[in-house]
């Protein structure tokens, strides 16, 4: 029952007097796809989705939903409905009326709506409580009847301002889940707006990675993890450990850095800088800290740095664990706890090793700021 | 919690001086300066009007005269009622009535702007033009009132000048003057407790209303009104008890054949010098007011600790 619409943006600029929020934006959102733009907080993906509701106008470019420009139309007049971020429910309204506005504002009758209301509330397992007032509800419940709010407009996209944000982490994930599973259930295009890498990559089909107005990289979650396409997204999706140096040979689709701190390191240039470096160029290697690995031999090669254990981090189903390099470079590596003791102890010197096409190289560039 | 507890506690908190001239303020304000005078008034009202020399006296016993004069009028008048006197009462709350809604159909516009823009130098320079009247007195203003609507007054004049008119309009018998004078008197007791309530609201909810298709009415009459019921009806609340209780507006905007109900209480007090008689038209009017109050809170379902909000 897809019944998704697409939405397009064609050279999108948003500007606030001297200030652009929004740069060159071009995306490409496919009917019944559930889309994400991720980025930290001020980065215009609000301000991306205030234009897709109609709130405001691009400065410059086109916003189509389903082919049609929607320049001139305003938010009552789209085919979106928004989930804002603090819910926005209407606190003197019971929860049936807050979810059947939108049918009330086309004039529909009270018994229609009222019927209407149960079968929404039976969707979001909250059968029976439409005579309550939203103060009523739990928070989990609260974002539930936003959701079969915006559903019941019908609308062809439907876009959500971080609906997660002040939920704890457990309902977190709980909803999730659940959103996912309506989206997939009604069909229609979901666009979600968070700085939260987890939410973005468990529930989107693509995601957008902005930084300062800018997107840097568009695909699926995988490619996003795996593949990022710029030094920021590499550190902001997930974790990263950053060797700064320049390329001392290229060999096909891999590489070799000489890095500042840590010696000759080999990793694969990443699919979207092949072609793009060449020796002697400045150059940014990316290393999770998951893909570091205990060497068994302790002779140095090209995948294989030397370090010393500062601190171990017990998080439960890994260990963190903090090294230090020759020269002071700081390294993360993080092992699967499976049971066994413990491997490390602070103040020992080991080797890790890595899989050379689990780390990437990029050309120099802007990281995330924690 | 016993009293005797609550009693110790309120001094811990607050400390035996500042507790002790907190508990007498409120104790002189509330007993000395309301209830007393209150109460002496209402005693008054149900007394003979006497010489001095025999109050106290034997012929000093409680009585309903007063109350019955301002519903049947004086022994062995033509008409049953007073007609005259009740007219002047229905008349004034009835105006009353009228200058309210008029004040807030006048506020409400201008408190949703204040409250909802956010952008500081226009609003703030509004704030003070509705602020700046209230630094000149009220006899001023209302003088003020009457050349602005005066025969040969500024709007008089300008109409002329401008040939809308040909002959000029009589305010001051029309009551135009009254009205507006009230209404403009106490324009910012209505804006303010709308405006307070509205700065709350969170403007996602009209944003939200607005995606779902709702019309700028709508928006206002499901989301903004309900919202700011409290505010509007402490606002309304106030415009009314003040307009009518006026005295000085009516007295010199006023028509020659308009008498405000006040202006009737205040001869019985000083021209007459029949103190029971105008604290009995007095309590009437205080007693309807709250009255009427009271029933349009109900109707509105508006609770009394809202308005305090």
């Amino acid at each position: 029952m897809s019944r998704g619409v697409g939405v397009t943006l064609e050279d999108v600029w948003i500007r606030f007097g001297d200030f652009v929020a929004v740069r060159e934006a071009n995306v490409n959102i496919n009917g019944g796809e559930f889309f994400s733009f991720l980025g930290p907080s001020g980065c215009g993906k609000t301000t991306i989705l205030r234009a897709v509701s109609g709130f405001l106008e691009p400065s410059d470019g086109r916003i189509l939903i389903g082919g049609k420009d929607m320049a001139g139309f305003g938010p009552n007049k789209r085919p979106t409905a928004l989930i804002f971020q603090n819910l926005a429910l209407f606190p003197l309204m019971k929860v049936w009326e807050n979810i059947t506005f939108s049918l009330e504002v086309q004039g529909v009758s009270k018994l229609e709506r009222r019927k209407r209301a149960d079968e929404l509330l039976d969707m979001i397992a909250l059968p029976g409580q439409g005579d309550k007032l939203p103060s009523e509800l739990s928070g989990g419940q609260k974002q539930r009847v936003a959701i079969a709010r915006a559903l019941c407009a019908e609308p062809d996209v439907l876009l959500l301002d971080e609906p997660l944000s002040a939920l704890d982490l457990k309902l977190r994930q709980h909803m999730r889940t659940e959103l996912r599973e309506i989206q997939q259930r009604v069909g229609i295009t979901f666009i979600y707006i968070t700085h939260d890498q987890g939410e973005a990559l468990t529930m989107s089909d693509n995601v957008a990675v902005m930084r300062a107005g800018v997107i840097d990289q568009i695909a699926d979650g995988h490619t996003i993890y795996n593949d990022p396409a710029t030094p920021f997204v590499a550190s902001f999706v997930g974790e990263n450990n950053v060797f700064r140096g320049r390329i001392k040979s290229i060999d096909g689709k891999h590489a070799i850095i000489e890095t500042n701190r840590s010696g000759a390191l080999v990793a694969r240039i990443a699919p979207a800088a092949i072609g793009q470096l060449s020796v002697g160029d400045q150059a940014m290697m990316f290393l999770r800290p998951e893909a570091c690995n205990l060497a068994t031999e302790t002779s140095l090669t090209h995948n294989r740095i030397r370090a010393r254990v500062q601190n171990e981090e017990f998080e439960g189903q890994t260990y963190n664990v903090f090294l230090e390099g020759d020269q002071g470079k700081e390294i993360k590596m993080s092992l699967v706890n499976v049971g066994q003791d413990r491997q490390s102890e602070v103040g020992q010197d080991l080797t890790l090793e890595y899989n050379p096409d689990q780390a990437i190289i990029l050309p120099f560039g802007e990281l995330a700021s924690e | 919690m016993s009293v005797t507890k609550a009693i110790h506690n309120y001094f811990e908190r607050n400390g035996l001086a500042l507790g002790s001239f907190l508990l007498f303020a409120v104790f002189f304000w509330v007993v000395v300066l309301i209830i007393l005078p209150q109460l002496s008034m209402l005693d008054f009202s149900f007394r003979h009007h006497l010489p001095p020399p025999e109050m106290g006296g034997p012929k000093d016993v409680y009585t309903l005269e007063h109350y019955k004069y301002l519903v049947l009028g004086a022994p062995g008048a033509d008409s049953s009622y007073n007609v005259v006197d009740l007219g002047v009462f229905g008349r004034t709350l009835l105006a009353a009535v009228f200058v309210t809604i008029l004040n807030l159909v006048i506020c409400y516009p201008i408190a949703y702007y204040l409250a909802q823009t956010k952008a500081g130098g226009f609003a703030r320079a509004l704030v003070l033009l509705l602020i700046i009247p209230y630094w000149i007195n009220e006899i001023l203003r209302a003088f003020a009132f009457r050349i602005i609507f005066g025969e040969t007054g500024l709007i008089n004049e300008m109409m002329l000048t401008l040939g809308l008119i040909d002959n000029p309009i009589d305010f001051i018998r029309a009551n135009v003057a009254l009205y507006a004078g009230l209404g403009y008197a106490y324009i910012l007791l209505m804006i303010f407790p709308i405006y307070n309530v509205i700065e709350s609201l969170d403007r996602n909810q009209i944003e939200a209303a607005r995606d779902m298709g709702a019309s700028w009415a709508r928006i206002h009459w499901r989301v903004v009104i309900p919202y700011a019921k409290p505010g509007i009806s402490s606002g309304c609340t106030m415009v009314f008890m003040l307009t009518a209780g006026a005295l000085a507006a009516p007295q010199i905007l006023g028509g020659p054949s308009s008498l405000w109900f006040t202006q009737i209480i205040y001869q019985w007090f000083n021209q007459g010098g029949n103190w029971p008689r105008g604290a009995a038209f007095a309590i009437v009017l205080l007693v309807t007011c709250v009255v009427i109050v009271l029933s349009m809170m109900r109707l509105f379902k508006v609770k009394m600790g809202d308005i305090g909000k």
